[in-house]
C-alpha cells in the first residue's frame, strides 16, 4: 500500500506533546510505524480492541490520558465498550483508527466497515477527524483531540487513511 | 467440585471476600456482582461496571499497569471471564505483582435469568495457570474463601481465586445508586489516594 510523508515517530511525538501518556491497541499495517514509535513509551499489545478499551479505561481511572490504536475492523469489535464504558463513564480515550476499505478500494472483508464507519462514528456522537498527512497537521490534530477531551471526557477519534503514515 | 447445595451464594461469597481486600482498588463485574458489592461494602475504591461485559479484568489491569504500586482486585464472574479469555493471557504477560483476580463461578448468567454458562465444564483457573498467573486456587465452601485469599495475598500476583457459588434464590441486591460519571470521580480519587499511600510506603 502507498506510504505517506508523516512518520510514526512524528505522530507519536505529537500525541505525547499534547499529554497522551498511555498507549495500547491491536495492529494494522497502516499504523505499523506508529506502533514501533510507541513501543519505547510502554505500548501494550492487547489481544482484542475492546480489551484495549478496558485497559485504557483503567489507565484513565488512574489519571492517564490513553490512546488506543486499531484497525476499523476492531472499531466494530469495540462499539459496546465505547458506548457502555468510555462514553457513559466520561473516560478520556483517543482512538486512532485506520480507514481500511477507504473509497471501496481494499480487500472484500474491509468494504462494509470502510463505507459505514463515518456514519457509525457520527451515530455514536464520537468527535472525529481524518489525520493530516504531515507533522504540522498531525500536531494540530493531536491538539484538537486534546481540546475535545478537555471539553468533554469520553471517546474521540483520529482516522488514518491509507497513504498518510510512512 | 463442591455439590451445588453446599456452595455459598454470590452474596455470601462477596461478604467473605470483601474484608480481605481492604486497601485495594476493586473492579466489579457487571450484573449482580457489582450490585452485591455495592450493597454489602460500598466504597469509593469500588468501580461498578454496569456495561461492557467481559472487561472488568481489563479495567483492573489498566489501573495496575498505570499505577503499579496500587493493589487491584477484580471481582469477576464466570460469564465475564469466558467473554474475555484473552485478558487472562494479557494479565499473565503484564504480571502486576499486586493484582488479585477473584472469579465467582455460579455456572449461570444470573442477571438475565440463570441461563447456563459453560463454566461447569471448563476450569477457568487452569486456563489462568496455563497463561502464567503466579498462583491459582479453587474453593467451593464458604469457610475456605478467606484462608485461600489470604494465602494468595501473601505472594506476588497475579493470582486467581475461583470460588464456586450457587445462584441466588432470594431477591437481588438493589441497582447501583450512582451515575457512571459519579463512579468515575469516586474511583479516580480513591486510586490517587492509594497511589499516594503506595508512594509513601515505598520511600
Amino acid at each position: 500500500m502507498e506510504k505517506g510523508s508523516l512518520s510514526g515517530v512524528e505522530l507519536a511525538d505529537a500525541l505525547r506533546a499534547r499529554g497522551f501518556d498511555f498507549f495500547t491497541g491491536v495492529p494494522c499495517s497502516l499504523v505499523a510505524s506508529l506502533i514501533i514509535a510507541l513501543e519505547p513509551h510502554g505500548y501494550v499489545a492487547e489481544t482484542r480492541e475492546d480489551a484495549a478499551l478496558g485497559l485504557a479505561a483503567g489507565a484513565a481511572l488512574a489519571g492517564r490520558r490513553p490512546v488506543v490504536v486499531m484497525q476499523n475492523s476492531g472499531f466494530g469489535v469495540s462499539l459496546n465498550a465505547i458506548g457502555s464504558l468510555q462514553d457513559i463513564y466520561a473516560l478520556p480515550c483517543l482512538l486512532v483508527i485506520t480507514w481500511r476499505g477507504y473509497e471501496g478500494k481494499d480487500a472484500p472483508e474491509h468494504l462494509v466497515m470502510g463505507e459505514a464507519m463515518p456514519a457509525i462514528l457520527d451515530a455514536m456522537h464520537i468527535p472525529w477527524r481524518a489525520l493530516g498527512a504531515d507533522a504540522a497537521a498531525a500536531d494540530a490534530d493531536a491538539q484538537w483531540a486534546r481540546a475535545r477531551l478537555d471539553e468533554k471526557a469520553g471517546p474521540v477519534a483520529l482516522i488514518v487513511k491509507p497513504g498518510v503514515l510512512a | 467440585m463442591t455439590p451445588v447445595a453446599e456452595r455459598p451464594t454470590t452474596c455470601d461469597a462477596i461478604a467473605a471476600v470483601l474484608p480481605e481486600l481492604g486497601g485495594h482498588a476493586r473492579v466489579c463485574a457487571n450484573g449482580f456482582i457489582s450490585r452485591w458489592v455495592c450493597a454489602l461494602g460500598d466504597d469509593e475504591a469500588n468501580f461498578y461496571m454496569i456495561g461492557s461485559m467481559g472487561l472488568a479484568s481489563s479495567i483492573g489491569l489498566g489501573i495496575a499497569a498505570a499505577q503499579p504500586g496500587v493493589p487491584v482486585a477484580v471481582i469477576d464472574g464466570d460469564g465475564n471471564v469466558l467473554m474475555n479469555l484473552g485478558s487472562l493471557a494479557m494479565t499473565a504477560v503484564l504480571a502486576p505483582a499486586k493484582f488479585r483476580h477473584v472469579v465467582l463461578d455460579n455456572g449461570v448468567y444470573a442477571s438475565t435469568g440463570n441461563q447456563p454458562a459453560i463454566s461447569a465444564s471448563v476450569k477457568l483457573e487452569e486456563i489462568a495457570r496455563a497463561a502464567g498467573y503466579r498462583q491459582v486456587a479453587r474453593v467451593g465452601r464458604l469457610a475456605e474463601i478467606a484462608p485461600a485469599l489470604r494465602a494468595q495475598l501473601a505472594v506476588d500476583g497475579p493470582t486467581l481465586l475461583l470460588v464456586e457459588t450457587q445462584p441466588e434464590s432470594g431477591p437481588p441486591a438493589p441497582r447501583i445508586p450512582y451515575t457512571p460519571p459519579e463512579m468515575t470521580a469516586r474511583v479516580s480519587r480513591a486510586v490517587a489516594r492509594l497511589a499516594a499511600a503506595a508512594g509513601k510506603g515505598a520511600s
